[in-house]
């Protein structure tokens, strides 16, 4: 690895990104604007005393599922875009490293995924009152960390598409499937085994025990710690295996 | 950087099969440190092929490239060659200038060498543009700025004057010969024959086979046409006429 090679990527990425303030805006501003709708969404819930609201849950958990969702698109687009416009088999020409090439684009998205989880955390604080009883600082951590997931599994999957509207097609595979299993809808012990056994290879769900766990302790855990070693093992196992798809020598 | 007695380029009995075709078959060449070389050929004789295994991004399936004595592509050969696709392959929403450092970058090159290289194409004017926004013949040279801003000891390039118009043409053709003269090895696919007397020796290919390596006097003198279109052509036929008669 070098890290001005690496360095120069995430800066060419984010230049690329700069040149498209829309793009900038959605990914900003689109997370506070459907946190909004979760919020009214549950306004008029009745609770018995001492229940938590649903908007504690089901927000925090859309807190780390959008830089997820976000990050997959904006990657699977932009590589299948470096794929086919030749930019990267002219880059695979050069003395760049493999690795700097997938920890530049790693860097660049995960600080505009740290910057969308900060709009989106501070909007779900203080606008609409999350109440969790750990740091939020942890919240953006998982939030940065499933966006890298993100990132990881864009890469990988622009391997397999052709064209932009193939790469979208890969959403509901890889994105739906983790959103619906990931202990949103229903807690994963109460799955019946065949699910639960999905949900737990999924990356997403352990993103989402590592939340419930911020949310209900005010210092950080041991299954948090935990959760979070499993997702960095993820995130590193995808880069691995989105390595090979850079290929300097086609037929 | 001296001249090397060694040849530049070293090709024997290249095979290249994709998928069914065989796209070249036993070539067999070499070329010298410091020239222009054309390669010229109709469109689907395999040239852009050839310049693939020469950078080492073309899977081979027989034979050897060597470059500067080295396996073609291998990790050594990163910082000596530069390879300019037929189709600019540039970062279409950024700047000329971010294309140009960005890939210089990747060879250690700095701000002004970027600059240099920008300047060498007559984008100087230009380099803040997005590339999106350039015309056709502006937005190729930005790619031929990108492989010049690492200063390659080989320089390969696949059709780099489609598309501009004369003067530019000539103003290009100008630099490849000061390139050369600097030691660079120049590598040029065309398939505009006028052109092929701007090079020191020319490599005429058809259906994939290597029908001569000769410079453009000999090409003249053997396709018996000052025209070296008109002379291609006479080789051509000859060669249709040899294989009918040898069949």
């Amino acid at each position: 690895m070098n890290p001005s090679m690496l360095g120069a990527t995430a800066a060419r990425v984010l230049r690329q990104l700069r040149g498209d303030p829309r793009s900038i805006a959605l990914i900003l501003v689109v997370p506070a604007v459907l946190l909004a709708f979760v919020y009214y969404l549950f306004e008029n819930e009745t609770l018995p005393p001492g229940v938590p609201r649903t908007f504690n849950r089901v927000g925090l958990m859309m807190l780390a599922i959008f830089p997820f969702v976000v990050m997959f698109l904006v990657t699977s687009i932009t590589m299948l875009r470096e794929r086919t416009s030749g930019t990267l088999e002219r880059l695979l020409t050069t003395p760049i490293h493999k690795a700097d090439l997938l920890f530049g684009y790693a860097l660049a998205f995960s600080i505009m995924a740290a910057l969308q989880s900060l709009v989106a955390t501070a909007v779900a604080y203080w606008v609409f009152g999350l109440d969790i009883k750990g740091n939020p600082g942890w919240v953006v951590v998982v939030a940065v960390l499933n966006s890298v997931l993100g990132v990881a599994l864009g890469l990988l999957c622009s391997a397999f598409a052709r064209t932009e509207f193939q790469a979208v097609q890969f959403m509901p595979v890889v994105v739906i499937p983790q959103i619906l299993l990931c202990g949103l809808f229903v807690p994963r012990d109460q799955m019946n085994s065949v699910l639960e056994l999905i949900s737990n290879v999924l990356p997403l769900s352990y993103s989402v025990d590592a939340l419930q766990e911020i949310a209900a302790h005010t210092t950080s855990t041991a299954t948090m710690a935990a959760d979070l070693l499993v997702m960095v093992g993820f995130v590193l196992s995808v880069l691995l295996l989105a390595s090979p798809t850079l290929r300097r020598r086609t037929p | 950087m001296g001249h090397h007695a060694a040849p530049s380029v070293e090709v024997r009995a290249l095979h290249v099969l994709r998928g069914k075709t065989m796209v070249l078959t036993d070539v067999d060449f070499s070329i010298p440190t410091g020239r222009i070389t054309g390669l010229l050929g109709p469109s689907g004789s395999g040239k852009t092929t050839l310049m693939r295994a020469i950078v080492g991004v073309q899977r081979i399936t027989s034979g050897s490239v060597q470059v500067m004595n080295r396996a073609a592509g291998s990790p050594e050969l990163r910082h000596e060659v530069g390879y300019v696709t037929q189709a600019p392959s540039v970062y279409r929403d950024l700047s000329v200038e971010d294309n140009v450092r960005y890939f210089g970058a990747m060879h250690g090159r700095n701000r002004a060498q970027a600059k240099e290289a920008i300047d060498a194409v007559g984008l100087g004017g230009l380099a803040k543009r997005r590339t999106a926004d350039l015309s056709g013949g502006q937005f190729s040279r930005v790619s031929l700025a990108c492989a010049l801003v690492s200063d390659p000891r080989l320089l390969i390039l696949d059709e780099p004057t489609v598309g501009l118009d004369p003067v530019l043409r000539a103003e290009l053709w100008e630099r490849f010969a000061r390139l050369a003269a600097d030691g660079t090895t120049l590598i040029i696919s065309s398939h505009v024959m006028e052109e092929a007397s701007h090079c020191d020796t020319l490599l005429l290919l058809r259906e994939g086979r290597l029908l001569a390596q000769l410079t453009p006097d000999e090409l003249r003198l053997r396709g018996a046409a000052d025209d070296l279109e008109l002379a291609f052509l006479h080789m051509i036929k000859a060669d249709i006429a040899g294989r009918a008669g040898a069949a």
